[in-house]
């Protein structure tokens, strides 16, 4: 352990954050002193080639990942084991094949022991806003990848989390729905100030949804560079898409991922 | 922070949305082209439309039809032992082998008739043992394999112990048992569980240690203890497994009571097929070995049974469901 994070203020603090995963066959070196300071009621978007170490990067802050060196803080207090206070997307769904969609979205409350009256509004809240309905009992093999994805979506959200890490939330979803979802959890952010982290690889989605935008190299995966995005707080995803400021964004973007991958 | 509710309401955009998916999931009637999502453009951040080649679920099975799957299910094993029956009787009646061997189903038929209250009382006996056998198997099965999945240390201080215990023939133990415990029910008890208690921790193990990873991570997330983490995650995953090893464990714990029977017993049908042997009583012991064959038959599909009701939403249960269409 190095240098302990935890600059005041902060909602997440990395610093100097190195994996290295040993199997019996070969040993990888997932994430490289990669540092970042996450700002309370930031939303932080990281892209990056397959197998860079995203994935792992959030399962670190949620401390379900040990690093093999470096230090990690979540609302300012040291990460020593699986945290509570966020809600986690994985990027398989992860559902009980055998509960329905509303009791998959409701196994969150169980497991906290909140109030069942009010998590179940909530649920069919998210549900609604969701586009599940009519599907609330469904089993996960009788939904398709993206509305299986959804409900994952609706589980991190039923307890209104301080902290939101999401792993490719939106990558089973057909492009029309995910711009939805987009719209919709950009509004979700913007109304309760939570701070988001989410990894994608779609470089449009990043910039429609970040505060900054975060790049990393193929594996072993560093920061290469973090880009803040220069568009209102409050964005639609029609006007956002036609602005210029967007364009020049995202041709950066996919200019630096490209020229990453080649120089690899 | 917390204080922020992902506040959701004044949104409804979404009722007239479902009826949309409705309609789309209605549409995909097989061979029908699916129907693009159509879109109101004119409320902007609503999530609409059915992701398309969405299905709705389909309709659950009606008692009648899951009566006619059972009926269709039973067709070929019984025309199988019908001519099973029409060889033996075929046989017997000819009288290629003498009665005495091999009796007609006829004189079997009037043994088990004739001395039904006999039988009915040892099948009683029987049956008990097994039951009995076969319940204390399970909860002590699972509860080794609880500890066996959730501690290394027990792990390994436990499965070579189980093994071993599995490994010694249990019919050379038997007339030690009885030394033991005398001529009652503990014996064959007992000998029930050693017997049904091996495929129990088997597929106990393995079912709880099938649990996908990410799911367990998921319920460090939601700060959930080992034991909701067990209850409401390890537990109903392992069931598949757990049904199928509890499927051989309860047709072994008949061998078990029966065995035990064997060595030294007063009653039950091993006594009787006993008595039957040294009396060359064979139309008995044909009507003995009918109920004995019953007990395991009828015990397995109450396994069977409880299984679908457990486990409706497992992939093994679910083939024919999607098959509804005809
Ligand atoms: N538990 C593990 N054991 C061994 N190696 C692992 C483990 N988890 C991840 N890795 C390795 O670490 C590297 C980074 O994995 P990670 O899942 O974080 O990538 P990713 O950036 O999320 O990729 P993708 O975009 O494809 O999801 C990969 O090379 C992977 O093989
Ligand atoms: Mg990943």
């Amino acid at each position: 352990m190095t240098a302990a994070p935890a600059a005041t203020g902060t909602a997440i603090g990395m610093s100097g954050l190195t994996v290295r995963f040993t199997t019996r066959r070969s040993q990888t070196t997932a994430l490289d002193d990669v540092s970042l300071d996450i700002e309370p009621g930031e939303f932080v978007t990281i892209v990056g080639p397959s197998g860079c170490g995203k994935s792992t990067l959030l399962k670190i802050v949620a401390g379900l990942v040990k690093p093999t060196s470096g230090a990690v803080s979540l609302l300012q207090r040291p990460v020593r084991g699986p945290q509570k206070e966020i809600g986690f997307v994985f990027q398989k769904a992860a559902l009980l094949e055998w509960r329905g969609a509303r009791a998959n979205i409701l196994l969150q409350a169980e497991m906290r022991g909140m109030d069942r009256a009010q998590a179940a509004r909530r649920a069919d809240e998210l549900i609604e806003m969701t586009g599940l309905t009519g599907f609330e009992k469904a089993l996960p093999h009788e939904l398709s990848g993206g509305m299986q994805q959804r409900v994952a979506l609706c589980r991190a959200l039923l307890h209104s989390p301080p902290v939101l890490l999401m792993d490719e939330p939106f990558g089973a979803l057909d492009a029309l729905t995910r711009e939805q979802m987009n719209a919709e959890l950009h509004r979700i952010w913007r109304e309760t100030g939570s701070t988001v982290v989410l990894v994608t690889h779609s470089i449009a989605e990043a910039v429609f949804l970040g505060t900054r935008v975060v790049v990393m190299s193929p594996r072993p995966g560093r920061i290469i560079r973090t880009f803040p995005v220069e568009l209102p707080a409050h964005r639609d995803y029609a006007q956002v898409m036609s602005d210029p400021r967007f364009d020049r964004l995202a041709t950066d973007l996919r200019g630096l991922l490209g020229s990453a991958a080649a120089n690899h | 922070m917390t204080e922020n509710s992902l506040d959701t309401s004044g949104r409804h955009a979404a009722a007239d949305q479902a009826s949309t998916e409705r309609a789309g999931a209605s549409a995909n009637a097989p061979g029908s082209a699916d129907s693009p999502a159509h879109v109101d453009s004119s409320v902007p951040s609503r999530v609409a439309a059915p992701p398309p080649g969405g299905a709705g679920r389909p309709p659950r099975p009606t008692l009648g039809r899951r009566a006619a799957a059972f009926a269709d299910s039973l067709w070929r094993p019984g025309l199988v032992l019908a001519a099973v029956f029409a060889v033996w009787w075929f046989v017997a009646a000819r009288e290629y082998v003498p009665n005495y061997l091999v009796p007609t189903p006829g004189q079997v038929w009037e043994t088990m008739t004739g001395q039904w209250s006999e039988l009915a009382r040892h099948t009683v006996v029987t049956l008990y043992e097994t039951v009995l056998g076969f319940l204390l198997a399970a909860a002590f099965g699972l509860a080794t394999a609880v500890a066996i999945a959730y501690s290394r240390t027990l792990d390994k201080a436990l499965y070579p112990i189980v093994l071993f215990a599995q490994v010694i023939p249990k019919i050379a133990i038997a007339p030690l048992l009885v030394v033991w415990f005398g001529l009652g029910l503990t014996p064959k008890v007992i000998l029930a569980v050693l017997i049904a208690f091996f495929p129990v921790v088997i597929s106990g193990v393995a079912g709880l240690r099938s649990t996908d990873p990410e799911l367990l991570d998921l319920a460090a997330t939601m700060g959930a203890g080992p034991w909701r983490t067990f209850r409401k995650i390890r537990f109903p995953n392992a069931l598949p497994h757990l049904m199928a090893g509890l499927k051989v464990a309860v047709t072994l714990a008949v061998v078990g009571a029966v065995v035990g029977e064997f060595v030294g017993a007063s009653e039950g049908l091993g006594y009787v097929l006993l008595l039957a042997n040294g009396n060359l009583d064979a139309p008995l012991l044909f009507a003995d070995l009918i109920l004995m064959s019953a007990i395991g038959i009828v015990l397995f599909v109450l396994v069977e049974i409880a299984e679908a009701l457990l486990i409706p939403w497992h992939a093994s249960r679910r083939a024919g469901v999607s098959l509804t269409t005809s």
